[in-house]
């Protein structure tokens, strides 16, 4: 049964809209997870605002998927609290429930549906009933058709509409399944790496897009190219060995004598 | 108009439609076919069909609705179950008790209650699970729920621990090698390593007449059609979109928002009860079921099928088990003690030279002469595109080469 984080049940999770009358859609807090006594989170502190754009950025192994895996409910943390708006307890659901909450992830590597079409890949993500009996009785809507439209308007995909998604480019794949998130109308959107293996030219779209994207939804944002950070982000935070070792603009960041020496890897003179 | 009819989308459609009502058109003709060649034409006309052989494409038949039933939750799911032949066995006994009680008492002890088996070990009265075995509506009830519950069960527990691949596979081979231990055993109540043998009548029906096994074999070739069209149905509606999609990548699926497991445990019940249905209508046209039949052996046998015939297509899966069987029919005959090394052999060379399988080589030629409006390459600077593309090319090529040999 799905509970709220108080403890009274609530019908279904698709009917839940985060509560964000105080301006937050996530709360992470005091949130530690281990692997085998490596901590791979320690403490770790952060807070999403409503239609906020947000980089993190921190060296391998800083923590940054395994606080993706555990928003998304793919990794348990050991202690802490993690919640969606006011009200919505994520430690309580699973990766499905959570996706369907509004919470939408993008992979590392790009992850679609190879045999089925680009279409089919939008429709598959479209929000709405996720269960057996309507999967097997579904017809696509005039109302669906066109959300299909408009979002492979929105990632330049129309014309490669009917292709296997296993034949696109590789930058085409990562729009593909950003595409798959926009179709699922998710309130904040995690998006892990757009921009690896992408060209120039492909990585200025995704900036666009990512930036167009904020407002409407909250985006948070992964990523090792410092250029295209500082392309899109109005607000950085930094991890370093599983906690935030700063946060603030990219000047700010750039600035910070800590983020320097242990990101940065900047000896002190 | 014409810019319409040429799209892809409606091209595929028809595709598709065309393969439902193609296989089911076949199926019709030649079930006919057999019909007027047995009844019609006498024996020593060169026209006649004999009643060994209506039997033995009723066998085929059965096959053919078994490997349909493989191909749904490995070709299009990617569960590749090893242990399908359990729930064809399973069908094949909730058949075979109904079977036995309709002996009455023509069995060589003449007990009107117990079947011959029980009799010899002394037992006095049916085992509880035999209650209501002489009903044949108990009998179609169990044929649908034996299988299905043992697949609900099992799925439900591996799906749930997120159990695939390799490990799955194994699971599923132990779950047969179990049952085919258990049912081995005379306590269990099925007749032991003898299995349940000697049927009289079906439906009142004496099962030695000419007239009943074509019936049977009309009505395998009923349930296989209907069990095509179920079989379509599920493949072309969404359902077989997000259960491709599991196959392609699970954990997407589920950040989707699906709960894979459920789909998974859906799809691997009704997969089973196709198993099952087949089972049940193979054991009155061979007249007998032992425990031989969950044999882990078998449950790969019919996985080769499938390859053969091509995963994924479900005519593909029909034409692999009719053909191999077949194969296997007229070699045992020849050499028997081959006939496992020409199967290897056979699947060996259709994984390194069809990996699609027949269908698959059907396929390409039909793209040949038809090329389809997709072919144009997505316009992309990237490499990573181009040498997906060649991957698939040389695939595709091999494929056509293998046929070009042949």
């Amino acid at each position: 049964m799905i509970v709220d984080k108080h403890g009274s049940p609530l019908s279904s999770v698709d009917n839940l809209k985060p509560d964000t009358r105080h301006g937050m859609i996530l709360y992470v807090e005091d949130v530690s997870v281990s692997f085998d006594g490596f901590k791979a989170l320690n403490d770790l502190n952060l807070y999403i605002g409503d239609g906020e754009l947000r980089c993190l950025i921190g060296a391998n192994g800083a923590g940054k998927t395994t606080l993706m895996d555990v928003i998304t409910g793919k990794t348990r943390p050991d202690k802490g609290k993690v919640d969606f708006g006011q009200q919505i307890d994520l430690l309580t659901l699973d990766e499905s429930e959570i996706a369907r909450a509004g919470i939408g992830r993008k992979f590392q590597k790009p992850t679609v549906f190879e045999a089925l079409s680009v279409f089919e890949n939008i429709e598959l993500s479209l929000s709405g009933d996720k269960g057996i009996w309507s999967a097997l009785f579904h017809k696509l809507s005039g109302e669906q058709q066109d959300k299909i439209d408009e979002v492979l308007q929105t990632i330049g995909l129309t014309v490669e509409q009917h292709y296997p998604a296993g034949r696109l480019s590789h930058g085409q794949k990562q729009w593909l399944e950003i595409g798959m998130l926009l179709a699922a109308e998710p309130r904040l959107l995690l998006v892990d790496e757009p921009v690896a293996g992408m060209t120039a030219q492909e990585t200025e779209r995704t900036a666009e897009l990512l930036i167009s994207l904020a407002g409407k939804h909250s985006v948070v944002v992964v990523e090792h190219d410092m250029a295209f950070v500082r392309s899109i982000a109005r607000k950085v935070t930094v991890l370093h060995q599983g906690t935030v070792l700063a946060e603030g603009s990219m000047d700010e960041i750039q600035a910070n004598k800590d983020v320097r020496e242990v990101y940065l890897g900047e000896e002190q003179a | 108009m014409n810019t319409l009819l040429n799209s892809p989308s409606v091209k595929n459609i028809t595709k598709k439609m065309s393969s439902l009502h193609f296989v089911i058109a076949i199926l019709f003709v030649s079930t006919l076919y057999v019909s007027v060649c047995n009844l019609m034409f006498a024996e020593g006309s060169l026209l006649h069909v004999s009643d060994y052989t209506v039997s033995l494409l009723g066998k085929y038949l059965c096959y053919a609705l078994l490997a349909l039933a493989v191909d749904l939750v490995w070709g299009y799911c990617g569960i590749l179950s090893l242990g399908h032949g359990a729930f064809f066995a399973l069908g094949g006994y909730a058949m075979g008790m109904y079977l036995m009680r309709q002996i009455g008492d023509r069995g060589v002890y003449g007990n009107p209650e117990l079947p011959d088996f029980m009799v010899f070990l002394n037992w006095t009265e049916l085992p509880w699970y035999w209650a209501g075995s002489d009903n044949a509506l108990v009998m179609i009830l169990l044929v649908f729920a034996g299988p299905g519950l043992l697949a609900f069960i099992f799925g439900t527990l591996a799906f749930r621990s997120r159990v695939s691949g390799v490990y799955l596979s194994i699971m599923t081979q132990a779950m047969t090698y179990a049952l085919l231990l258990s049912f081995f055993r005379n306590e269990m109540g099925f007749g032991g390593n003898n299995g349940l043998t000697d049927f009289k009548e079906i439906f009142g029906f004496s099962l030695q007449s000419p007239n009943t096994k074509l019936a049977l074999f009309v009505a395998t070739a009923v349930m296989l059609a209907i069990g095509y069209a179920i079989s379509h149905f599920i493949v072309n509606s969404k359902m077989g979109r997000v259960v491709t999609a599991i196959r392609d990548s699970e954990d997407r699926v589920r950040f989707v928002g699906y709960k894979p497991q459920h789909y998974k445990v859906w799809i691997f019940v009704v997969s089973a009860m196709l198993a099952g249905v087949a089972g049940a209508l193979y054991v009155p046209q061979v007249g007998i079921i032992n425990p031989g039949e969950f044999s882990p052996l078998n449950s790969i046998e019919i996985v080769i099928w499938v390859a053969i015939g091509g995963r994924g297509t479900l005519y593909g899966a029909l034409v692999g088990a009719i053909v191999v069987s077949y194969a296997k029919t007229r070699f045992t005959a020849i050499m028997p003690e081959a006939w496992l090394f020409g199967l290897g052999g056979l699947f060996v060379l259709v994984t390194l030279l069809l990996p699609k399988g027949l269908a698959g080589l059907v396929t390409n030629l039909m793209d040949k002469i038809d090329p389809p409006a997709t072919e144009k390459k997505p316009s992309s600077s990237d490499k990573n595109d181009s040498d997906k593309n060649d991957f698939n090319k040389s695939k595709s090529d091999d494929a056509t080469l293998a046929a070009e040999n042949k």
